[in-house]
């Protein structure tokens, strides 16, 4: 029983002691933002790297998110006579939750992984300490370029997102579920809210910090070999996941609450 | 002069230093042997600040690595790491000039290519390697890479880890010649870790085996062959048998 105890006890502890160094690492991230010198080549590749590369990526999901939404609530409003609130409602869902959530996830697999396996190797082969021997920082040269560039591009992905998801929905409202195009498209603009589209931005923009976060973190504990890079790899998509699906939670009860 | 005292260094349970002794006097070669697991990539962190002392106190020229402008301590270091340590997603010239495209040490672009191309020439490699990237050049040709990177601000003090790792005997020599010239060219200090006996005779002034988390022998590259002591004797001349035990 007491061994029990123990190995839990030890479990939070641990826990506990890991998110402590998370914190520790995002608040020295932070920090770097107000001290020279910046790596601005740098930041330019990770813009392109994550938020131009994982346009297609996301545009597809948007996608059809917004066709398969469309469907689902026509169904659903059948049962109620309430067909007519496809537009909004796929609007509303696209902008508020889809769009930042699935843009979200999908950033977090395709940029968490890369970032913590690049950072890892580079951990791994002493290249991480060659850094500091040329007097340069990682945490500047490494992390700050790849967690601002996903803090600014995220929300651009999720507000592209968006409107490929409001268009999926158009699609199949228009070709499938015989919506006139027009009504579809002003039923859409009139119901939406600017605080609908913001706050979804907003989501992005902290989803983004947290793909990022993970992936640096992760790859910079990264331990020997390849396993020790497939195991960041893996962790860093894990946390990047939960995180945003907790994040989101927390951020729709500040934002949405009554 | 870089002066070691009492270092340890523990990580977990295992203690890698257990009070290293050592002085490298400025202007001269100091090669370090031991077997492998012995600490001896990790003095040479100590040194850099890589990896936290603890306990014990090092000091290059009277002053403690921790203390002062660290920036301004790097600028004083090149290192050749063991596996190059090349950077992937650099050409090569931008790996060599690295540390002159940023910092305190900045220099023009063209300027900064331009000394990174001489110190190419001057490690062997022809300008024609300087647009390439580290994936596309042999095991021999990354490590005239890392070595060029190491001189290209021209440091008052270059480590060197195991340089010759991987590489063919030829290609080994090569590189032995170029590291030797480059210490007496500079007249820097050299700390260099090898289990390569050639190389220590080859790039040596003074030799130390770090053995058991200590310094167990030092003297003159001259005297290593009539150390009198029997871990030196039985390192050098790679015999199983004696004092260091191995595993069957």
């Amino acid at each position: 029983m007491i061994g029990v105890l123990a190995r839990l006890g030890r479990t939070v502890l641990g826990s506990l002691a890991n998110v402590g160094r998370i914190a520790i690492f995002a608040g020295e991230t932070v920090s770097h933002l107000m001290r020279p010198p910046f790596y601005t080549r740098e930041f330019l590749q990770a813009l392109v790297q994550i938020g131009w590369l994982s346009l297609p990526v996301v545009g597809l999901t948007a996608l059809f998110t917004g066709g398969a939404l469309a469907l689902q609530i026509y169904a659903g409003g059948a049962r109620f006579n309430a067909e007519a609130v496809v537009p909004s409602i796929v609007a509303i869902g696209m902008v508020r939750e889809l769009g930042p959530v699935l843009g979200g996830l999908m950033v977090a697999a395709r940029v968490a992984s890369s970032i913590a396996a690049e950072i890892g190797t580079m951990k791994v082969t002493e290249q991480i300490d060659a850094l500091v021997t040329l007097s340069t920082n990682p945490m500047k040269y490494l992390t700050l370029p790849r967690v601002l560039a996903a803090t600014l591009a995220v929300p651009v992905l999720v507000a592209v997102g968006d409107s490929i998801g409001i268009l999926g929905g158009w699609i199949v409202g228009v070709t499938r579920l015989d919506f006139n195009s027009a009504t579809y498209l002003r039923n859409t603009v009139d119901f939406l809210e600017t605080w609908d589209v913001a706050s979804g931005l907003v989501k992005g923009a902290v989803f983004g910090f947290l793909v990022a976060l993970m992936g640096c973190y992760h790859g910079m504990q990264s331990g020997r070999g390849a396993q020790g890079v497939g195991r960041a790899t893996k962790s860093a998509v894990v946390a990047a996941s939960v995180l945003i699906l907790a994040a989101n939670y927390i951020l729709t009860e500040l934002f949405f609450s009554a | 002069m870089i002066t070691l005292t009492d270092v340890h260094k523990a990580f977990g349970s295992n203690h890698v230093l257990r009070g290293v002794n050592l002085e490298v006097s400025t202007g001269t070669s100091c090669v370090i042997i031991g077997g492998s697991g012995t600490g001896k990539s990790v003095l040479l962190k100590c040194v850099l600040g890589l990896v936290t002392l603890d306990s014990g106190t090092i000091t290059v020229d009277d002053v403690p690595v921790q203390d002062g402008d660290r920036d301004a301590f790097l600028a004083r270091f090149g290192m050749l790491f063991q596996g190059g340590a090349l950077f992937d997603s650099l050409p090569v010239w931008q790996n060599v000039a690295f540390r002159l495209m940023r910092g305190a040490l900045k220099r023009p672009k063209a300027e900064a290519r331009e000394i990174a191309i001489e110190k190419l020439r001057r490690v062997g490699l022809s300008p024609d390697v300087a647009e390439k990237f580290p994936a596309e050049l042999s095991g021999g040709m990354q490590k005239r890479v890392s070595l060029a990177r190491a001189i290209a601000a021209e440091p008052e003090i270059i480590f060197f880890d195991e340089p010759t790792t991987g590489l063919d005997p030829i290609m080994s020599g090569v590189i032995n010649d170029l590291i030797r010239e480059i210490v007496t060219e500079m007249g820097a200090t050299a700390m260099t870790i090898t289990h390569d006996m050639t190389s220590v005779r080859a790039i040596a002034d003074t030799v130390a085996m770090l053995h058991g988390g200590k310094i167990r022998w030092v003297g003159p590259v001259g005297q290593l062959d009539e150390s009198g002591d029997a871990y030196v004797d039985q390192f050098i001349h790679g015999r199983p048998e004696g004092p260091i035990e191995t595993l069957r």
